[in-house]
């Protein structure tokens, strides 16, 4: 019944379905919430005997949340909001991850320890400062509060990237990149031609978190980028989520017929639409995000 | 003989110049100084982005800033930013208390519970990959307005599990103070385990990283799983267990949902005479350095105490080192000794009576 020491029993293989079932039920729980409430009308929504299934399809939640948040637009603007910073990340954090783990230069256990410090800082200390920077810099309110960062390895949650690459540029062999050198290769050289191409597993993952935390994120993006009072241009689908009330309000009144006052589900079409594209996107790559955190040891001991 | 001298000393110095290019790990140091070279977007991001900022926030912690149209007029009140949080700040320290008290809570609720799901997802079971790709969904999703929405909605915690029945029976047990925040844990139940993504990660790379040999060895001796989990699994986690927690408290107070967030960014933003930018990098400075105590408390407390063996090698080295350094010691004294006595004799103070061999 529980098994011998060899095969699993019946009774154990039992209990760890049922709680695999059980506890993955509660995850997907407040996703299928959100799918079924925001399918439904009103009337459906005030029928307490419909609980899950709501009596027929009605789309137009989706339709009023998707032009209250300008969600072509908005999808477009995350997409680069996230996207840019993400390509300079892994440039600036895979060279300094290669410096730190190639390189026994001076001074580098305290590098070592900045770069943890500064991940355990919360970011509201410099948040102030850096927001009068970049107000004297001019590029508040614009994409490149969150690409110059990046570009020199102080992006959003880089200190992490720089340790993934640290750890993986680690586990290269040494000898390779000394044979690289016998053959007449320089230092860049042999970073961009050995180092890099065997990075790709650290490359993926750094690339899939990032983007996804950039995305994310909104009381930096806020703050940058979208301007604290919307000044700028700039928005994301989270930053409207965020303001989803205000959104709709100000929606309703420029919207000649056919607006309803917001309800739950319209709040969730539009959570939904909000994070529909990671979804996609994690569907589509969930194979590379799984098998590459196994590679790549993000653990760094 | 002069002469010879001379060339034998300056031979000696062209051999010493020669002997310094030959020197050992030269040609590494080299390649070390290329570190440099890599570091250099670090080094200038670390400057404009990380230590400017941290020095210039705290100069404004100390002053009272007022922003005019001619710019921004600093006026020194040193610690006045700070006692005014402590002392007359209705919302901070209630929030501050509260952010402790749930943070305390959750991580350990989180990490164990991440642990379980790891190990169980490291299992031989079917359909895995099916499992992972629920498990690390919140990965991707967790972000603080949507779990806003979701809390103000009720899709935070399951309607299954009464959670009224529970808080009151916990706060029948408990006192106040400790009842609510466990409480206010279990209700929004869904939200804190979402927190797990990475977590759950982490561990499952470690463990897929233990010599399953370990294991077949255990199970020959006659151990059990249970002693395996105790004795081989746990041991092996340690240092995952230890940043995961660093992880979970980060995480925690980062979140964009965390209240004193979201009072730091209010107060910086606010018109008001007292407020401001000098006012809100206090209260950033004062949270930080809390935060920076709880995970010091934290890696304390989980820090990996070196085991009996690993201790005994260490002493058994420095013990190695110490007799080695003696060693030199002596040998120098004795060279240093020898130097002597030989221009002492060379002046003619000592005059040695030397005993030939031969003679015995």
């Amino acid at each position: 019944m529980f098994g011998t020491k060899d095969r699993e029993g019946f009774l154990k293989q039992f209990l760890v379905y049922a709680l695999l079932i059980c506890i993955g039920f509660i995850y997907v729980y407040p996703i299928l919430h959100m799918v079924s409430s925001s399918l439904m009308t009103l009337d459906d929504m005030l029928d307490s005997s419909i609980k899950w299934l709501p009596s027929s399809l009605n789309l137009s939640n989706y339709e009023q949340a998707a032009k209250s948040m300008d969600f072509w637009n908005a999808l477009w603007q995350s997409i680069v909001i996230a996207g840019v910073p993400t390509i300079c990340n892994l440039m600036s954090c895979s060279v300094t991850g290669y410096a730190l783990a190639r390189f026994d230069f001076r001074g580098k256990k305290i590098v070592m320890g900045i770069i943890i410090l500064s991940f355990v800082l919360p970011s509201q200390i410099t948040m102030i400062p850096t927001y009068v920077l970049y107000s004297n810099l001019g590029i508040l309110n614009t994409i490149w509060a969150f690409i110059l960062p990046a570009l020199f390895a102080q992006g959003f949650k880089a200190p992490i990237f720089i340790l993934i690459f640290w750890q993986f540029f680690r586990q290269i062999p040494k000898a390779l990149i000394e044979a690289s050198r016998i053959d007449g290769a320089g230092h860049f050289r042999s970073f961009f031609r050995i180092a890099l191409p065997s990075a790709k597993p650290a490359f993926i993952t750094v690339a899939l978190f990032s983007f996804v935390w950039y995305w994310n994120e909104s009381y930096l993006t806020e703050l940058y980028v979208h301007g604290v009072y919307g000044q700028s241009d700039w928005t994301t689908l989270v930053v409207q989520l965020d303001n989803f009330a205000a959104n709709f309000s100000s929606y309703q009144q420029t919207a000649t017929a056919g607006a309803t006052n917001l309800n739950e589900s319209i709040n969730m079409s539009g959570t939904l639409l909000s994070i529909l594209p990671l979804m996609i996107l994690y569907f589509v790559l969930q194979r590379h995000f799984v098998e590459s955190i196994d590679r790549t040891g993000i653990t760094g001991e | 003989m002069a002469e010879t001298k001379k060339m034998s000393r300056r031979e000696k110095k062209e051999l010493k110049e020669r002997m310094k290019h030959l020197k050992s790990g030269t040609l590494e140091k080299r390649y070390a100084r290329m570190g440099y070279i890599f570091m250099i977007p670090w080094f200038i991001g670390a400057a404009v982005f990380l230590a400017y900022p941290l020095g210039s926030s705290f100069w404004y912690a100390l002053n009272n800033i007022r922003i005019t149209p001619l710019g921004r007029i600093f006026n020194f009140v040193g610690h006045g930013n700070f006692t005014q949080i402590l002392i007359e700040d209705p919302d901070f320290m209630i929030y501050l208390v509260d952010y402790l008290t749930s943070t305390v809570i959750s991580v350990p609720i989180i990490v164990v519970f991440a642990l379980i799901i790891a190990m169980m997802l490291n299992m031989k079971i079917k359909g895995k990959g099916f499992f992972r790709l629920i498990f690390f969904l919140p990965v991707i999703i967790v972000s603080g307005p949507i779990l806003g929405m979701l809390n103000a909605q009720g899709a935070g915690s399951v309607s299954a599990i009464d959670t009224a029945a529970l808080s009151g029976a916990i706060a029948s047990v408990l006192p106040d103070i400790i009842a609510k925040p466990i409480s206010d844990v279990f209700s929004n139940m869904i939200t804190t385990l979402w927190y797990s993504g990475v977590q759950i990660l982490i561990f499952l790379s470690g463990l897929q990283k233990i010599d399953k040999s370990m294991y077949e060895a255990a199970k020959i001796d006659g151990g059990s799983a249970w002693e395996c989990f105790w004795k081989i699994t746990l041991p092996n986690l340690k240092s995952m267990i230890l940043l995961n927690t660093i992880y979970t408290v980060v995480f925690i107070s980062n979140n964009s949902d965390n209240p004193i967030i979201g009072l730091i960014k209010e107060s910086m933003f606010s018109g008001t005479k007292e407020k401001g930018y000098g006012y809100a990098s206090a209260m950033a400075w004062l949270y930080s350095v809390v935060v920076l105590i709880l995970v010091g408390l934290f890696a304390l407390l989980l820090a990996t105490r070196k085991d009996q063996y690993e201790k005994q090698v260490r002493r058994a080295m420095k013990a190695r080192k110490r007799e080695a350094k003696n060693k030199k010691k002596i040998e120098r004294r004795n060279r240093r000794n020898a130097r002597r006595i030989e221009q002492q004799r060379a002046k003619g103070k000592i005059t040695t009576h030397t005993t030939k061999r031969d003679d015995y």
